[in-house]
């Protein structure tokens, strides 16, 4: 078996598309998440039910099926999103329901008293939540979240069913072309595993960054 | 005019009636303290009059202002009432220095650097600003809590509640908290103090209230109430708590 690697720089082509993919569906399953968490756990239930059975829904179903849905089934209500935008859009709904149930663990597992401490020095409560709670959440979450995002950068392969070029779909065309399967879909494998590397190394710097003095080595005695 | 008054507070918990009727009044600069059984509603009435638990019935008047009135701000209201919990409640995510300016910067709009000032200006009053630095899980109880007290006087408050402020503390850590609210007691705070510590009573103890099942048993200054209560259950309960906690005088 010879390697001929003259393809290689198309992968790199898709590799920037499952970037930018994944940069995006995060960044809104980010705003989708905390919108729905928060309306969960502090909305009354005209806000918390939609919320919940939202997140039922998009967790309870395949995300291949959202994306198809999205894709081939949005034209027919007339509404006709191009290949990435119908990516970006499956992709983010779903990674927001999943994203909003960590944060939502992350927001209970506060303690309740300092949400107390905050509304007795006067803050209202969305100040409480954004001064006080929030901060600690996004802390707590960090693991859980990091855990998602790497998911995401693989799950983001499936848009090459609806025709996009990402590493998956650029991998797929030319082996469809020279016939060597294995060998590309080892290099697109090797592709994603450094991608992931890379992202749970920064993950990790983030972690140890956001790390409250004298909390940590707690956790870590446990 | 009484700085704080409290007219027929009830507070109920599914069947159980916590509050059945509480009505006090405190002047400017005095102490009283609240002493009773636990579950008796004592840390149900401190939360009923800053409006954290709001009552059922009664009404509740700040400064001649009625804090239990519907459309009463009560976000500002309740930022001149200082609360200190039994179990801190610091922000762990902040250090000393911001646990005790935030409410400065964000609730009362303070620029960053004059809340800072006056922040110092109250960890020195409770002698800790040398712990500036510290987060809160890198203090010890006796410490966070007077950070607590610090961050509910940088509010300047009308008045400061506290709710059994040394229950969870070890108690070699005890007098450092005592210590620093009988100076504020003396500086002429107005603060109405749930505790069991009958030495602090004694010490700066304008009136003492004695709560049991919900409602106000007996009240009066510190004098009449050791030597000569006139309800038996008083007596009972000041013998009792004597013996347990003994007198830190």
């Amino acid at each position: 078996m010879v390697f001929d690697l003259a393809w290689l720089p198309q992968l790199t082509q898709g590799l920037l598309l499952t970037l930018q993919i994944t940069t995006a569906c995060i960044a809104m399953g980010i705003v989708l998440g905390i919108l729905l968490a928060l309306g969960r756990v502090y909305g009354n239930r005209l806000i918390s039910t939609p919320c919940s059975i939202y997140i039922q829904i998009f967790r309870g179903t395949p995300l291949l099926v959202q994306l198809l849905m999205v894709y081939y089934g949005l034209p027919s209500w007339g509404i006709y999103p191009s290949a990435f935008i119908s990516g970006v859009l499956a992709l983010g709904l779903n990674t927001g329901a999943y994203q909003a149930e960590y944060l939502r663990g992350a927001i209970q597992a506060v303690n309740q008293g300092q949400l107390m401490a905050a509304r007795a020095i006067g803050m209202s409560l969305p100040q409480a939540i954004r001064y006080i709670v929030l901060p600690q959440a996004f802390r707590i979450v960090i693991p859980s979240w990091s855990n998602e995002l790497i998911l995401m950068v693989k799950y983001s392969s499936i848009v090459f069913s609806v025709t996009l070029l990402d590493l998956m779909g650029v991998g797929k065309r030319i082996a469809a072309r020279n016939f060597r399967y294995f060998e590309v879909f080892v290099v697109v494998a090797l592709f994603y595993l450094v991608l992931v590397f890379i992202i749970s190394q920064l993950l990790r710097l983030l972690e140890h960054r956001a790390r409250i003095p004298g909390l940590g080595e707690h956790a870590e005695q446990r | 005019m009484s700085l704080l008054k409290a007219e027929n507070i009830h507070k109920r918990y599914g069947k159980e009636e916590v509050l059945k009727g509480v009505s006090l009044e405190l002047e400017r600069g005095e102490t009283m303290v609240v002493i009773g059984p636990s579950g008796t509603g004592k840390s149900t009435f401190l939360r009923c009059i800053n409006q954290l638990t709001p009552p059922d019935k009664g009404r509740v008047w700040l400064d001649g202002v009625e804090v239990t009135h519907p459309k009463c701000n009560i976000n500002r209201l309740r930022a001149q009432m200082g609360f200190v919990f039994q179990d801190f409640n610091l922000f762990s995510h902040l250090n000393t220095l911001r646990n005790v300016s935030i409410g400065l910067t964000k609730v009362k709009g303070i620029r960053k650097e004059d809340a800072r000032k006056l922040a110092m200006k109250e960890l020195e009053r409770v002698g800790l600003d040398d712990k500036i630095d510290a987060y809160p899980a890198q203090l010890s109880g006796g410490q966070q809590q007077r950070v607590s007290i610090a961050r509910a006087l940088a509010m300047e408050p009308k008045l400061i509640l506290f709710d059994e402020p040394t229950s969870a503390l070890d108690p070699e850590l005890i007098g450092e908290v005592l210590e620093v609210m009988i100076k504020l007691a003396k500086d002429g705070m107005t603060m109405l103090v749930v505790t069991h510590e009958m030495g602090f009573a004694r010490a700066v103890a304008d009136e003492i209230v004695f709560m049991e099942h919900g409602v106000i048993v007996e009240q009066g200054n510190p004098q009449q109430m050791f030597s000569a209560p006139k309800h038996p259950r008083t007596g009972e309960f000041l013998n009792k708590i004597t013996e347990l906690y003994g007198e830190t005088e």
